[in-house]
């Protein structure tokens, strides 16, 4: 996981470098100036040397200024370098993200993408900025506090040599014993936060069957379940501020003690004790920083996790080595195809699909849901790739293209699709970004979208909304149709794309398609009869499989499922 | 950036004057939570606070009044230091048990005003009328119940303890100051002066910064959003380029405005901190000068404890400014917790309610209205709706239903078509009160729909919706939603009527099968047959359906009617649907224009009449 992050650190590497060196020199500094002070008193103030004092004060009053701008540059640079790492580790994500193949978005949902680039990066660019910075310094000030007192005397020092080890077992225990119910309660805030999304979503469905009571509940046991274990996890992780008192209080008064006899002593001066406190001090307080370090590392480790698992998933469609970046024409064949969603799938999502569509067919598709008709287009443009078999465009497979290139030829309206935030012409311009405003226009007149868009505010410059609320379901799959259009394609599917556009516009644009388009390959699937029985051929899936194939009146006359839909569609329809 | 600082400047603004309000409103709820763990708490940061500083004291103590002597004694007597080790010893162990001790309580109380408050909150907006829901951003609703209460978590267990914390000690170690030496004291306050005014302009600085990150945060959010929702799109149309490009602009901005938001906030604790040592040193060198020259009475002692001191003091200023800034960002949370707790319930005049009695033939339904001489009155549900002049606006002046009358006699089977737009869910809206009309009246078996309890209206009616959701659980829990005393056999039988069965059987663990409120990998198709099925075994006397069948197959969708067809027999049911073929049969059609009646009849009189329901028929007119 650390290997797969770091390598997102890039240019940011020096400022990287930086924050520790600046640490260091801060932390060395600031734990000299107590010795400082110490000698001072001692030689200083004890002995009456005024000029002493000056000096002295004076190179300490520098060097607290040099400490000063050491630590706020170490701040600066350790936080635009975790910022920067993050960017970068958002940006390889994203990036990788988009290079995905349809099964690798299958196994992510995207809303669990999202929470990956945001929250788990931010858990990460803490941690990161916690490492160049905190991380050196605790560890830095524990061992340079350790140092100066064992300089200023080594048998009170002996004293952190028992409280030491003492204190970070306790609270290596504390955390051990906390840690546990962590992953618990964030698994607790997921099931809440799922009941508080359904029930906002679903709130007419509550309303409707009057289920707010059991609602009530089922969120109570949610919420109390959180309460239970992070009250006692609390409970735990409180132990440790008992722990962080009670050992810097004990070490404090040890030092009186054993401090006084050494002063009574004679081998060691009272400047010296008041500097062994800071150091107790020091010694303490970094250890304590060192162990929440440590906690917190733990934590931002799962999110680490996440962000790997997302950056080292393998893309499974990837350009050929030697891609075509022609394609001539609109033949496609399907030969012995089967194909699985999943290798442990028990059933074939195809069976041994064997087919072969001329350039300039149109071709209908029917079957119930289920019966894998978008699945079998899919192959064509490379959304997934066969499992066994092959798929051949324009006589190559299309496993042999360039992705950019089959896709631009093979123009796919998908059945869930989306508009973007933008200009309806924004929009259709996704087909073709140089189209020219007649190229839009034309492609809008023949999925019959011109007439809506000029009645609407801006006409092409409206904005469509996120999520394409702004557009009726009919009018959102015309703008996808001419969307796709726009590409001038060889091939083109339509998946169930006309399902809310009404009878006699489907007519009309399947004419227009017809006349624009008479060389492009048209694939349509619909649930519809009507959409369909003018295709030169027909398919009927059923169960992943080539039912059967041919003209409307032949499907009417030998095809069983196909003819009794086609009676209920006529019962129903007029 | 010029607007976003103007927005952020507004925003502070507008809850500036109501702040103190919530301040109050919210300790009064910590203070009910539980009265004894605060005050308990409260008593243990004074006695925590007070020991530190005591135990600073003591090393003055120590060498003037111990160590001093002791190298004084030819034969050192250890007893008196013993003695007073062994107080000190006590009064730290009630400091760190009083650490210890706020610290629990603290903990432990932020949880249960967490578990309180997401109570209150989700118990109150189901309560909720759904013009809250349809106003609201899920979003916005949503991270009240995560970000918001997560504020309220580290203000309570967190920033009011160590604000506490901090302000006790910064008084008691400026009165133990002051007690060693006004001079120095004095002296120190310049140095204390300038932190303040340091810290107080970074904090508010950070605190900017914050808010600018919140910002781009939410803004490449959305982005991500839209891009990887619409991740098979980009895929189709190879358009990942400008989706990168898209993406690096957001990137860039957020990683600035992170940089500077982490700068502020983690610049502040070492610029403290050597303002601390700058202090140090300063008192060092004056309080050395000051008592070899004799300008002030100070001991070697006092200068040691002052020392000691000054350490404490600027760690306490940069921990005030800081928990400053996160009990405000908490209020603001607090606000928006408030505000929803605040909206007002769905009302509810209703006395009618409705009951079911069996008898040998099958179960009936009862209103049971209530008789001003304190009796109450049966009537049967049969199902007779009538709309009578009804007017309705979503917002006033922008009226979405004109006088709209409509008589549905028991069992008939009402259509309505039109644009969208027209008003036909706003008119199943009516019927079920989810919005309530601004005039004309609504009667159901001749009672007005307001007179009937909210919750049994409600129970009279089924809606199959335009977008189904589900609720994470098994499918049999999903099916069992329209009515949870229902038995397994009922649930078997509502999927067969609804066809719904088939899938089911098909899935690996049946009926078993958990899902959750996406519906995982059921079509949509799929998820109307569940939707269809739970409105089945709910076994309402009114029907809603709102194109119900538009994802289906036409194989399933002959299914569905038939079953559907059996439980609409008996009942009045309203049928939204953009589909002609579904609603030729329908009793009456009503044709909508921009929220007015313009043609009702069956069928074949709307036929006759040669308008607008004739040019759909025929394809003339489409439906947008």
């Amino acid at each position: 996981m650390i290997k797969t992050l770091s390598k997102s650190i890039r240019q940011y590497k020096k400022l990287s470098l930086l924050s520790p060196m600046f640490v260091i020199g801060e932390v060395i500094i600031e734990m000299l100036i107590p010795y400082l002070v110490g000698i001072l008193i001692d030689n200083g103030i004890m002995k009456g040397n005024m000029s002493y004092i000056s000096k002295m004060g004076l190179l300490l009053l520098v060097l607290t200024i040099v400490s000063l701008i050491l630590g706020a540059s170490a701040s600066y640079v350790s936080a635009h370098a975790a910022a920067g790492f993050a960017a970068n580790l958002r940006q390889d994500m994203f990036y990788h993200m988009q290079d995905y193949s349809f099964e690798n978005i299958d196994h992510f949902s995207s809303a669990s993408l999202v929470t990956r680039l945001t929250t788990d990066v931010n858990n990460v660019q803490m941690a990161y900025q916690m490492i160049i910075r905190i991380a050196v310094r605790a560890p830095m000030m524990f061992i340079v506090s350790i140092i100066m007192s064992i300089i200023i005397s080594p048998r009170l020092s002996l004293i952190f040599a028992v409280l030491g080890p003492v204190f970070a077992i306790a609270l290596g225990l504390i955390i051990k014993t906390a840690y546990p119910y962590f992953p618990k309660i964030f698994r607790g805030y997921d099931r809440m936060n799922q009941v508080v999304r359904e029930n906002v979503r679903g709130i007419r469905e509550v309303k409707t069957y009057v289920q707010e009571q059991p609602q009530i509940k089922e969120f109570k046991k949610s919420s109390g379940f959180i309460y239970k274990l992070f009250a006692t996890a609390q409970k735990i992780m409180s132990l440790n501020a008992l722990v962080v008192a009670a050992v810097l209080n004990i070490s404090t008064l040890a030092i009186c003690w054993f401090g006084a006899k050494e002063v009574v002593g004679g081998s060691l001066q009272t400047g010296q004790l008041i500097s062994m406190f800071t150091y107790s001090n020091s010694v303490l307080f970094s250890l304590n920083i060192l162990a929440m370090i440590t906690t917190q590392l733990v934590i931002s480790g799962a999110s680490g996790r996440r962000i790997a698992s997302v950056i080292t998933e393998e893309p499974t469609i990837e350009d050929p080595k030697k891609p075509l970046t022609r394609l001539t024409n609109g033949e496609i064949i399907f030969d012995h195809v089967n194909f699985k969603y999943e290798p442990a799938d028990k059933t074939d999502a195809l069976k041994d699909i064997n087919l072969h569509i001329k350039p300039g067919e149109t071709i209908g598709i029917i079957g119930e849901t289920g019966s894998s008709k978008s699945t079998l287009v899919s192959m064509i443009p490379r959304l997934y790739d066969v499992t066994s078999g092959a798929v051949r465009v324009a006589g190559h497979n299309v496993k042999s293209y360039d992705l950019k290139t089959l896709r631009d030829n093979v123009a796919m309206v998908l059945q869930k699709n989306v508009l973007f935030t933008g200009t309806i012409k924004d929009n259709l311009k996704w087909g073709n970004e140089n189209a020219t405003d007649e190229q839009v226009v034309a492609a809008a007149k023949i999925a019959h979208a011109d007439g809506f868009i000029r009645e609407m505010p801006d006409g092409y410059d409206t904005i469509v909304e996120q999520g394409g609320n702004n557009v009726s379901g009919g009018q959102k799959q015309r703008i996808t149709i001419a969307r796709a259009l726009l590409k001038n394609p060889k091939i083109l599917i339509l998946d169930d794309s006309t399902s809310a556009v009404d009878t006699s516009t489907e007519r009309q644009i399947r004419t227009s398609l017809a006349k624009d388009m008479p060389e492009t390959t048209k694939i349509i699937i619909s649930q519809r009869i009507v959409s369909i029985k003018d295709a030169d051929r027909i398919i009927v899936m059923d169960r992943g499989q080539i039912q059967d194939i041919g003209t409307h009146d032949e499907l009417m006359k030998t095809n069983e499922l196909y003819s009794s839909i086609a009676k209920f569609q006529e019962e129903q329809g007029k | 950036m010029s607007n976003l600082d103007q927005a952020i400047e507004k925003d502070k603004n507008q809850t500036k004057g109501s702040r103190t309000k919530i301040l109050l409103r919210l300790l009064k709820l910590v203070n009910s939570t539980s009265p004894w763990m605060l005050i308990v708490s409260m008593i243990t940061i004074v006695l925590a606070a007070a020991s530190n500083v005591v135990g600073s004291l003591f090393i003055e103590r120590l060498i003037n009044n111990y160590i001093v002597p002791l190298t004084k004694e030819k034969v050192p007597n250890y007893g008196p230091l013993a003695t007073a080790i062994a107080v000190m010893f006590g009064i730290y162990a009630i400091g760190f048990l009083s650490n210890y001790l706020f610290n629990m309580l603290m903990g432990v109380l932020a949880q249960k005003v967490q578990y309180r408050v997401r109570n209150e909150m989700f118990t109150h907006m189901e309560s909720l009328p759904i013009s809250y829901f349809d106003q609201n951003e899920f979003g916005d609703i949503m991270s009240r119940y995560t970000n918001d209460i997560d504020t309220l978590m580290q203000m309570i267990s967190q920033s009011i303890p160590q604000f506490t914390n901090s302000a006790l000690s910064l008084l008691f170690v400026v009165v133990a100051m002051f007690s060693l030496s006004w001079q120095l004291t004095v002296f120190s306050f310049i140095i204390f002066a300038l932190s303040f005014g340091i810290v107080r302009y970074l904090t508010v600085r950070s605190s900017h910064f914050f808010q600018v990150q919140q910002k781009k945060l939410g803004q490449i959010n959305g982005y991500n959003e839209e891009m990887l929702n619409g991740l098979k799109v980009i895929k189709v149309f190879s358009h990942e380029p400008q989706s990168k490009e898209g993406f690096d602009k957001y990137n860039e901005e957020l990683r600035q405005a992170s940089g500077n938001a982490n700068t502020y906030a983690t610049i502040l604790f070492p610029i403290m901190g050597n303002m601390g040592n700058l202090l140090y040193v300063l008192i060092a060198f004056v309080g050395g000068a000051a008592a070899i020259n004799s300008w002030a009475p100070l001991s070697l002692g006092a200068i040691g404890s002052f020392l000691q001191l000054s350490k404490q003091f600027s760690m306490p200023i940069a921990q005030i400014s800081q928990q400053l800034n996160s009990i405000v960002m908490a209020l603001a949370g607090a606000e928006r917790i408030f505000n929803l707790e605040d909206q007002k319930s769905e009302a509810d005049q209703g006395t009618v309610t409705l009951s079911k009695e069996n008898d040998e033939v099958g179960s009936k339904w009862y209103w049971n209205v209530p008789q001003k001489d304190g009796s109450t009155k049966k009537v049967q549900v049969r199902g007779h709706i009538i709309f009578d002049h009804v007017n309705f606006s979503y917002v006033p002046g922008h009226q979405i239903l004109h006088d709209i009358s409509i008589n549905a006699k028991p069992g008939m089977k009402v259509a309505l078509v039109g644009e969208t737009g027209a008003g036909k869910t706003t008119i199943s809206n009516m019927l079920n009160r989810f919005y309530d009309i601004d005039s004309g009246t609504i009667t159901y078996d001749g009672i007005p729909i307001k007179d009937i309890k909210k919750d049994d209206l409600r129970r009279s009616l089924s809606i199959v919706l335009q977008e189904t959701h589900l609720f994470t659980g098994t499918i049999m829990d999903n099916i069992r939603f329209g009515n949870p005393e229902a038995s397994d056999d009922d649930v078997y039988q509502a999927a067969k009527l609804s066809h719904a069965d088939e899938f089911i059987h098909d899935l690996d663990h049946g009926y078993e099968t958990v899902i959750d409120g996406d519906g995982g990998d059921l079509s949509q198709g799929q998820m109307q047959l569940l939707s269809i099925a739970r409105a089945m075994i709910a076994d309402e006397p009114v029907m809603i359906l709102d194109e119900a069948t538009s994802s289906i197959d036409t194989r399933t969708e002959k299914m569905v009617q038939a079953g559907m067809d059996n439980l609409l027999t008996g009942r009045t049911s309203f049928v939204i649907a953009h589909r002609l073929s579904t609603i030729v049969n329908s009793d009456l059609i009503l044709v909508l224009d921009h929220g007015h009646i313009i043609e009702h009849g069956n069928h074949d009189e709307l036929i006759k009449q040669k308008g607008y329901y004739y040019e759909l028929y025929t394809g003339k007119k489409e439906i947008q």
